[in-house]
């Protein structure tokens, strides 16, 4: 094997030229995939994170039914007050779970006393909320969390609605909100302070304390809009989700059917069909590399074979067995695809290196100066360096079995 | 016993509907440790001869055993380890692998085709370089030498391997006088110290002259067998 290796070497360093020029393209290939790979992985992380971290947490539960009506926030369709505590007891008794934050969600009309607007709003425990949400602090651009994420009596509005409504940090301002049984209530709040836009259902929320929530909609139990669940790993969210199916699936509605539902993120925000998208867009590079590779190795073998007839005719006659005539041609290929695997690793590598130290900025939407900190998770690296090298074997199968098969008195005559 | 033995031994091929004879009815013998000769114009079917010894070719007709083995039997694999374990080659181009030293080339059979320790390899590489005074020049790539010393290294590669029979088409052809006396005297050096029977196929008449039997070729034809020189 070891002489084989070093024969096939020999050869590709014979056609130098063509060799760099083939093992060059590959490289290129392969650091065009990593660098997506690693750039949009970032940019996937970043996304899902803002959105997770900020808004949805990994998971949320709702009464059946409440998500295919989520745009109106359906005010008939909140989790009944006895199934609460049963649902605190099974989220209690779950260590995968970091946090989770009960919420009453509504719409209602906002007004600074000269015009009005539509407004959502999110009613929330502001401690849990806090640590289900925990980029929500930092999404403050002006006022406030000191004493609380939100206090009772005060408002956290986003800057769409405070630029636009012309309202600062300090304002009174009025909520009328129509209540479940149809009538309409309003209340004046101070606005404590402003949040940036995220990306995202629930980007543009405004925040308040879940009992000034109860009292503006007249809301007298415990019934709530959704819990939002954080998971300790991210990873593990398949698993927490079936066993809370699972469990959750017993509390039964008057039809004797599931009274719940759960869902995960990607269920509640139109990026999955982004980040979908990404992954096709990951696939399709990954298609082009095997086609890069798989050209360009199988036009080099070829070219070598019917360079090489004479030698080829020379190795079979002297009694080299055809399968170690198709080793060498198969050895050279491979070679080739680990030599182009291993440079533009390493080239891609030292790039998401110098991007972490010198970071690329880019804005999405109403975010911005969002900080790219591309990665390279070594399951890509492998499976890239993997494929890359199959396909390089692949490539160089046909000229090395034609070798392999070739006829030695006819290849002993090429000139 | 002979080492090679033909009998009523024909071959022809094809080319388009018309059938082409290139050996008709050839019935000779090659006994062990000869040095021998076909001889002939172009065309007369000498390499055809050697190739069907040499079990790169089959036979259409007739028998021819080499090593008491019928060549007609081989299929490819098993004709390529014959090849490997019996016959050596000598070509008109000398054919070294390009990207080996002298020492790798005649080291390539036992590493790739015979699958020899190391260790005796070496001694074996350097007993035939010894032998065809090519020692000095064993780290040298084939474009650093001379024909010559590119046909020496042949031999040396033909022979490592203790190979009973060596087959030589035009050996001799790109080389200058001098320089084919001295390679056709090594050969027979070769034989005299292991043994091993030559067999030409030659235009060349100081091959003709050095050759102990000759066998002349026209049309497929032995015309003349067994001539025996000095």
């Amino acid at each position: 094997m070891v002489n084989v290796l070093k024969l096939a070497t020999r050869n590709l360093l014979r056609y130098h030229r063509r060799t760099t020029l083939t093992a060059s393209l590959i490289t290129l290939g392969i650091v065009a995939v990593l660098m997506f790979v690693a750039l949009s992985g970032s940019f996937k992380a970043l996304m899902i994170g803002q959105i997770t971290d900020s808004m949805l947490g990994h998971l949320q539960i709702h009464r059946k039914g409440y998500v295919a009506s989520i745009e109106n926030l359906p005010l008939n369709l909140l989790i009944k007050p006895g199934a609460v505590p049963k649902i605190d007891a099974q989220l209690e008794q779950m260590p995968q779970l970091a946090a989770w934050s009960p919420r009453i969600k509504f719409g209602a009309m906002f007004s600074n006393f000269t015009e009005t607007t539509s407004i959502r709003l999110n009613g929330i425990d502001p401690a849990r909320e806090a640590a289900t949400c925990p980029l929500l602090p930092g999404r403050l651009i002006d006022g406030s969390v000191e004493n609380g994420l939100v206090e009772q009596g005060k408002l956290l509005i986003p800057d769409i609605i405070a630029k636009g409504m012309k309202v600062k940090v300090g304002d009174t301002v009025v909520l009328v909100a129509t209540n479940q049984d149809g009538s309409v209530n309003g209340q004046t709040f101070v606005v404590q302070g402003v949040l940036e836009s995220a990306t995202g259902p629930g980007g543009r929320d405004a925040y308040m304390h879940i009992d000034d929530a109860r009292s503006l909609l007249r809301l007298e139990d415990a019934s709530l809009s959704e819990y939002a669940v954080r998971l300790n790993d991210p990873a593990q969210l398949p698993q927490v989700m079936a066993e809370l199916n699972a469990a959750l699936g017993q509390l039964l509605n008057q039809q004797g059917k599931p009274a719940l539902e759960v869902h995960d993120w990607k269920k509640l925000t139109p990026f999955t069909a982004i980040a979908n998208m990404i992954d096709l867009l990951t696939l399709f590079i990954k298609v082009m590399l095997v086609g890069i590779v798989l050209i360009s190795i199988m036009n080099v073998m070829v070219m070598a074979v019917y360079e090489r007839m004479r030698e080829i005719g020379t190795l079979a006659a002297i009694g080299t067995p055809p399968r170690r005539i198709l080793g060498l041609f198969v050895a050279e290929g491979l070679l080739l695809g680990l030599a182009g695997t291993v440079i533009g690793t390493l080239i891609s590598l030292g790039a998401v290196g110098l991007l972490r130290v010198y970071p690329v900025y880019f804005d999405f939407g109403r975010q911005e100066n969002l900080q790219l900190v591309p990665s390279l998770a070594a399951g890509d690296v492998l499976f890239i360096g993997v494929l890359v090298t199959i396909i390089a074997v692949l490539a160089s199968l046909q000229p090395a079995w034609k070798a392999s098969r070739m006829d030695p008195i006819t290849a002993l005559r090429a000139v | 016993m002979s080492l090679v033995l033909a009998a009523g031994l024909e071959k022809s091929y094809r080319v388009g509907e018309v059938t082409v004879p290139a050996i008709r009815g050839a019935d000779f013998t090659i006994e062990p440790a000869s040095f021998v000769s076909f001889v002939g114009p172009s065309g007369s079917g000498k390499s055809t001869l050697l190739n069907m010894i040499g079990c790169l070719d089959r036979p259409s007709g007739g028998r021819l055993t080499v090593l008491d083995t019928d060549v007609a039997t081989l299929d490819r694999h098993s004709a390529a380890a014959f090849r490997g374990k019996h016959i050596g080659f000598v070509f008109q181009d000398f054919n070294l692998v390009p990207v080996l030293s002298v020492y790798e080339n005649v080291e390539y059979p036992l590493v790739m085709v015979q699958n020899w320790p190391a260790a005796q390899r070496r001694a074996r590489v350097l007993e035939l370089l010894e032998a065809v005074g090519m020692s000095d020049q064993a780290d040298k790539r084939p474009d650093q030498l001379s024909g010559g010393q590119k046909q020496r290294v042949a031999v040396a590669r033909a022979l490592v391997t203790r190979a009973r029979l060596v087959l030589a088409d035009e050996p001799t052809a790109n080389l200058d006088h001098a320089t084919a006396y001295r390679v056709i005297e090594l050969m027979k050096k070769m034989r005299d110290d292991f043994g091993t029977t030559f067999l030409f196929s030659t235009h060349d008449p100081k091959i003709m002259e050095a050759a102990e039997v000759i066998y002349t070729l026209e049309d497929g034809r032995i015309q003349q067998g067994g001539a025996h020189h000095g």
